[in-house]
């Protein structure tokens, strides 16, 4: 960094920095770090699987109460530590300051507050491993009364019981919610209020529009679970029966609790991803976004829905069949503005002049990836089919197709996409593209027969099937092995991404400023762009999606470029079918 | 263009930064006590019985408390006042007036709890549950929590105001006089909702 005014000590600037890139790279970090925890989970559990009671080669054995536990951490981890700090605070944090220009965030001390509290989060919940008894082992939903302890000990001993898998994992999740709400109020008040000169709302990128929807949806959904969870503790360490059915209490109320939040969290996950594989999208088909106001109105639209459907987590927890019929709606409605975002994205391809980069084919897989799990979210949402397939690896594999295209396709798309412009390096593209079709292969195989399985009625929840006469039969043993050996040739093929990044890091060409002749204004600034970012500010006299305008001689006109004939309508282009 | 020229060119600042946080947070505290006051109004309206116990709870120090946080919100509007006028002593005045309030409010909440306590009604009431009133057990585990979590809060923004004080005493950042006043309000609202959920629907 070219930052010879603001000269500071190694731990001001990387460790203790308040410079959003910095505090953006160090959520990214502690996210992929928190990933290869919890894919050495997956990768333990799934072998035990596949091979029950075998040897697990780089671990040891697995016993049934310490699988409950790998389980149950493996979706803490992935949905708390991985996508959250990548997607909702990296994404934030790179992407709002730069893409509406301006320096940094509205409150830089916060943000570094954020992430350290975001860290002890980390570390709490990777202490919880060496309690007694280990981590928590009662699924990543924390259900009472498995999570309380089963309410066998109304008096129970305070220290003992804080300092137990389950209490640990409440506290580190309560810690992650008080990083990401610092968090939140920063993004929302820095994409309110330090919007560079002409940056009016609908000239704002889509994933900066999406980035603070999300945020919006967490912060209002959050609440009731952090009370939620305070009882939980309560019940947990001071012995209060707030979840006890033999004291007056409701265990599905925490249901109810995590659920409110639970639900829209899919939501906060999936916006930035969706968001930055719309500029990916239109990048690379050299073309406007198609229907850009439209999108953002359809999202605004899901975000509200996203509130009123949690009750489909619940079609077997004994809730009122009536209720039953009215979030079965409200889930299958929620496809719609969904459908409406994708087909704008068809739309934008249509026609287009498309490059197959490697952001692109990240983006494309995205999309194709994500459609199945959308599509079977059909069948899960209706009740009948639900009550059904609840709780059996048809669920697992779906929320796999939803979670880990917007995780990790998500986050791919975005790395290579603005990885040039943040580090000031290009990434070797051909390894890109090994890495992008090896991953595709190897997740469908992971995940696409577990479909199968789910349908056969294997449960999700049981560590050795030996015992299950109706799915210990072929063809579910071969599909099991077969997912296993996928996963693990998955997690490998990460491998071919920390090789790339590292050595691009430090021995990659430099790049230029604008790789992929993109119109937004973080192209504008320099790569990697400097403490304050731009110099001068730019002024923004355009939307943000003015690729291929008829009369123009650039096929891309970034946005702080003035308009010079006044006559060509700005974000007008209508879909020319060629 | 050196550094601090550059920041002055950032462009636009619509709403003052710190008021616009700080409207933010209290809508995400507002959840959170949100979600506590639904839990809660949907336990009491599935138990009536919880009436006997909201009875044990003395409305004359509900009562107090609320004059003397609604009294507090009075003096931090003043404090306000007075620190767009720039009168140092008044913001001063009043700031410590409301931290005063503050404490006050605590010293009742505490010796009612005393009171409380005395009578066996602790969070878990072991009393209660071992003659078998369950149910009258969780009513003061919610009273317990939901007035706890509030007067965390109370101590939060006495804290706060504590910091502000120290600065806006010498003239130093008086526009963080208004967020502490947004603050407070935010405190004595939620108070507003607990006051006659748990003291006085008997």
């Amino acid at each position: 960094m070219s930052d010879t005014l603001h000269k500071k000590s190694f731990f001001r600037k990387y460790l203790f920095s308040t410079d959003h890139k910095v505090i953006g790279m160090q959520y990214t970090i502690t996210g992929l770090f928190m990933a290869a925890v919890g894919g050495f989970l997956a990768y333990v559990f799934r072998y035990n699987l596949a091979y029950p009671g075998d040897h697990i080669p780089l671990f040891g054995e697995l016993g049934a109460q310490q699988y409950n536990s790998f389980v149950t951490c493996h979706g803490m981890i992935m949905v708390f530590w991985v996508a959250m700090p990548i997607l909702l605070a990296g994404f934030g944090n790179f992407l709002i300051p730069t893409m509406i220009g301006t320096d940094d965030m509205a409150f830089p001390i916060l943000n570094m507050m954020s992430f350290w509290i975001f860290l002890l989060s980390t570390i709490v919940l990777l202490a919880s491993f060496f309690v007694p008894g280990g981590a928590f082992g009662g699924g990543w939903t924390m259900y009472p009364p498995l999570s309380a302890g089963g309410y066998t000990n109304p008096n129970p001993d305070f220290f003992k019981a804080f300092f137990s898998g389950a209490s640990l994992m409440i506290l580190a999740v309560a810690l992650e919610f008080v990083a990401m709400l610092m968090g939140g109020i920063n993004f929302l008040v820095t994409t309110i209020n330090k919007r560079t000169k002409g940056m009016t709302p609908f000239r704002i990128p889509l994933v900066v529009w999406f980035i603070n929807i999300a945020t919006i949806i967490f912060m209002f959904s959050v609440g009731p679970l952090v009370a939620g969870a305070v009882m939980l503790l309560f019940d947990i360490t001071v012995g209060t029966g707030f979840y006890d059915p033999a004291r007056g209490g409701d265990p599905v109320l925490f249901q109810h609790l995590f659920w409110f939040f639970g639900h829209p969290e899919v939501y906060v996950l999936l916006l930035p991803a969706v968001g930055a594989i719309g500029e990916i999208l239109s990048v690379f088909s050299r073309k406007p976004l198609f229907a850009y106001k439209t999108i953002i109105y359809l999202a605004l639209l899901s975000a509200i829905l996203s509130v009123v459907v949690w009750a489909h987590h619940q079609f077997v927890a004994g809730i009122d069949p009536r209720m039953a019929t009215f979030f079965s709606v409200g889930t299958i409605i929620i496809s719609i503005p969904f459908a409406g975002i994708f087909l704008s994205y068809m739309a934008t391809l249509w026609g287009g002049s498309i490059r197959f980069t490697v952001p692109m084919m990240w983006a494309l897989g995205f999309i194709g990836t994500f459609l199945v799990g959308g599509l079977t979210g059909l069948f899960l949402g209706s009740n009948a089919f639900d009550i059904y397939a609840h709780d059996t690896y048809f669920v697992v594999a779906h929320f796999h197709y939803t979670l880990f295209p917007v995780v990790f396709f998500g986050f791919f798309a975005a790395f290579y996409f603005w990885f040039p412009k943040f580090v000031g390096k290009n990434l070797n593209p051909a390894l890109g593209k090994i890495h992008f079709w090896c991953t595709t292969v190897f997740f469908n195989g992971t995940f696409f027969l577990l479909f199968f399985n789910g349908l056969g009625g294997q449960h999700r929840r049981i560590n050795d099937f030996s015992l299950f006469s109706n799915v210990v039969k072929e063809p579910y043993i071969t599909f099991e092995k077969i997912a296993t050996i996928s996963a693990i040739c998955l997690i490998l093929s990460q491998f071919i991404f920390l090789y790339n990044f590292v050595t691009s890091a430090v021995r990659g060409k430099k790049a230029v400023k604008n790789p992929w002749d993109a119109n937004t204004i973080e192209w504008v600034a320099d790569s990697p762009p400097p403490h304050g970012n731009f110099n001068p500010y730019p002024e923004v006299f355009r939307g943000p999606y003015d690729y291929s305008l008829p009369g123009e001689e650039s096929d891309f006109i970034p946005q702080n470029v003035p308009h010079t004939n006044e006559n060509i309508p700005v974000l007008k282009v209508k879909l020319s079918v060629s | 263009m050196n550094l601090i020229q550059q920041r002055l060119s950032v462009p636009v600042i619509k709403v003052p930064q710190g008021r616009l946080g700080m409207w933010i947070l209290i809508a995400g505290e507002l959840v959170i006590f949100g979600g506590l006051i639904a839990c809660y109004l949907l336990s009491r309206l599935r138990y009536p019985e919880w009436a006997e116990q909201a009875a044990h709870t003395s409305t004359f120090f509900g009562a107090l408390n609320t004059v003397v946080l609604l009294t507090s919100s009075f003096t931090i509007v003043k404090a306000h006042e007075a620190a767009l006028k720039k009168e140092l002593t008044k913001v001063t005045i009043y700031m410590s007036a409301t931290i005063i309030g503050g404490l006050a409010f605590l010293v009742n909440k505490s010796i009612e709890y005393t009171n409380e306590i005395h009578h066996g009604f602790t969070f878990s009431s072991p009393q209660l549950q071992e003659s078998g009133n369950y149910v009258g057990s969780l009513f003061w585990s919610f009273y317990y929590l939901m007035t706890g979590l509030h007067a965390t809060h109370v101590v939060i923004g006495m804290i706060i105001m504590t910091v502000i004080l120290i600065q806006a005493r010498k003239g130093k950042n008086l526009h963080r006089v208004e967020l502490a006043g947004i603050y407070w309000h935010m405190v004595d609202l939620i108070w507003i909702f607990l006051f006659p959920l748990l003291y006085i629907a008997k």
